[in-house]
C-alpha cells in the first residue's frame, strides 16, 4: 500500500499533460485515502475523498479549460 | 524495515519538490505541491498508528480498545480541507497569468514589468 | 538559471535534505509501537469528558479548536483571494447566463444524485460527533451537491440555486460562529472556545450530546460548504465567461 502511494507521487510529479494530470490527481487521491484507512483513520480518508474526487479535478479543469482559450 | 513508513513519506515530499522543480507547466506546479503537501499527511498519519489497535471512534466498540491517535487525525482532517482550498488559490493565479501572458510556462514568466 | 544548472541544483539540494531527513526518520521509533500520553489519555478520558464518541471530532472542535479557528480563517483568507483575483479580472458582468442542452436523462440522474449527495452531507455533518465525519468532511460533500447540480443541469440552474450575496453571507456566518462562541467562552470567564455546556453534555452516542462540539461542527460545515461553493462559482464563472467571448 505504502509503495503503491510513493510510485503514484513519483507518477504525479513527472507527468506533465495538465488534462493527465487532473485524471491521475483524482486516482492518487484515491489511493491516499485507501491509504489512510488502512491507517485506521476513517475521518482523514472521507476528507480526501471528499476533497480529491470533486474539488480537487474540478479546479484543474478549469484551468485547463481556460488555457484552452 | 519498520521506518518504512517514513521513508515512503520523505519520497513522497522529495517526488513533489523534484516536480516543482523541473516544471514547465503552472498546473503541474500546483499538483506537484499538493503532492508534498501530501506526504506530511502520510508522515502525520504514520506516527500515530498502533499495530493491532482501531479508528478512535467509540460509537460502536467499548470504551477500552485500543486506539490510533486522534490528535495527528485532527490535524490531518482540516489540513486536507484547507490544502485544497489552498491549491484553488494557486489555480486561480494559474489562470490570471495565462490570461495576462498567455503562457502557463513558469520558465517564461519570471520578468516583471514595472 | 539554465534548465541543466537548475537540476544539478536540485540534485544536490535533495540529495543533502534526503539524507537528513532519512537519518531523522530512522531515528523515529518503530512504526506501530510509540503512541504519545497524550493520545492515551485523550482516547481514554475523552467520551466520558465530552460524551462525544468521535473522538477526532472532539479533538478537532474541543481540545484543539483553536487549531481549527486558524484553518478555518485559512480558508477564508483563501476565498477572498480567489474571489479577488477572479472577480476584478471579469469587467463586465456576465448577464445572463445561457442555458446549457442537456439530455432529459441526464438532469434526472443530476437531480438525483445531488439530492443524495445533499443529505450525505447533511448526515456526515450531523452524525460528525458520534461517528466518522464532521464539519470539514460533511462541509465538501454538501458543496459537491450543488457542484452535481451544475453538471447536470447546467449554469443557469446552479446559478439560481447559489445567488452569490448568500453564500457569501453563508461563509461570513460560518465563521463567525465559530469566533463567538470562543468569545462567549472567555466573556463567562473560561478559556477561550472551552466546551460551554459542561453540565449538560447529554448522552454519548446520541445526536444531543457534547455541548459546544455540535455548534461547532455546524459552524464549521456552513464555512467549509459555503467557501467550495464559492471556489466553484468563480472558476465556473470564469469557464462562462470565457464561452460568451467575453474575454
Amino acid at each position: 500500500m505504502l509503495v503503491l502511494t510513493g510510485a503514484g507521487a513519483a507518477v504525479l510529479a513527472v507527468t506533465r499533460d495538465p488534462v493527465r494530470l487532473a485524471i491521475l490527481s483524482a486516482i492518487y487521491g484515491f489511493v491516499l485515502a485507501v491509504l489512510f484507512t488502512v491507517f485506521q483513520a476513517p475521518d482523514v480518508a472521507l476528507s480526501e475523498i471528499a476533497v480529491g474526487a470533486i474539488a480537487y479535478p474540478l479546479v484543474i479543469v478549469v484551468a485547463i479549460a481556460k488555457e484552452r482559450e | 524495515m519498520s521506518v518504512f513508513p517514513y521513508l515512503v513519506a520523505v519520497f513522497i515530499f522529495l517526488a513533489g519538490l523534484y516536480g516543482v522543480v523541473t516544471s514547465t507547466h503552472l498546473i503541474h506546479l500546483v499538483v506537484s505541491l499538493s503532492v508534498a503537501q501530501s506526504s506530511t499527511y502520510v508522515l502525520l498519519l504514520a506516527i500515530g498508528y498502533r499495530h493491532g489497535a482501531t479508528a478512535p471512534i467509540f460509537a460502536d466498540v467499548p470504551r477500552g480498545t485500543r486506539a490510533v491517535d486522534p490528535v495527528v487525525q485532527a490535524l490531518a482532517l482540516t489540513d486536507v480541507v484547507v490544502g485544497v482550498t489552498v491549491s484553488a488559490l494557486l489555480l486561480a493565479l494559474a489562470i490570471e497569468a495565462q490570461k495576462r501572458k498567455q503562457t502557463m510556462n513558469p520558465n517564461e514568466l519570471h520578468t516583471m514589468h514595472g | 538559471m539554465r534548465r541543466r544548472q537548475r537540476l544539478l541544483l536540485f540534485g544536490a539540494g535533495a540529495l543533502g535534505l534526503g539524507a537528513l531527513l532519512v537519518w531523522a526518520a530512522a531515528g523515529l521509533p518503530d512504526f506501530g509501537t510509540q503512541t504519545s500520553a497524550y493520545a492515551s489519555l485523550l482516547n481514554h478520558t475523552a467520551v466520558e469528558q465530552r460524551h462525544a464518541t468521535n473522538v477526532v471530532a472532539a479533538v478537532v472542535f474541543d481540545y484543539r479548536g483553536f487549531d481549527t479557528m486558524g484553518e478555518e480563517l485559512i480558508v477564508l483568507g483563501a476565498v477572498f483571494g480567489v474571489a479577488l483575483l477572479l472577480r476584478e479580472a471579469r469587467e463586465e458582468d456576465v448577464g445572463r447566463p445561457r442555458d446549457d442542452v442537456r439530455g432529459e436523462l441526464v438532469g434526472a440522474v443530476g437531480l438525483g444524485a445531488a439530492t443524495v449527495a445533499l443529505l450525505v452531507g447533511l448526515y456526515v455533518v450531523m452524525h460528525g460527533y458520534i461517528t466518522p465525519g464532521g464539519g470539514f468532511q460533511g462541509g465538501v460533500v454538501l458543496a459537491s451537491a450543488f457542484a452535481l447540480v451544475y453538471m447536470a443541469g447546467g449554469f443557469r440552474s446552479y446559478k439560481r440555486l447559489t445567488p452569490i450575496d448568500a453564500v457569501d453571507a453563508a461563509e461570513g456566518v460560518g465563521a463567525a460562529v465559530f469566533a463567538a462562541i470562543g468569545v462567549i467562552g472567555l466573556a463567562l470567564g473560561l478559556a477561550f472556545l472551552a466546551n460551554l455546556m459542561p453540565g449538560s453534555l447529554g448522552t454519548a452516542g446520541t445526536l444531543a450530546s457534547s455541548g459546544s462540539i455540535s455548534i461547532l461542527n455546524v459552524g464549521a460545515a456552513l464555512e467549509v460548504a459555503a467557501a467550495f461553493v464559492l471556489l466553484f462559482t468563480e472558476f465556473l464563472e470564469e469557464l462562462q465567461a470565457e464561452r460568451l467571448g467575453l474575454e
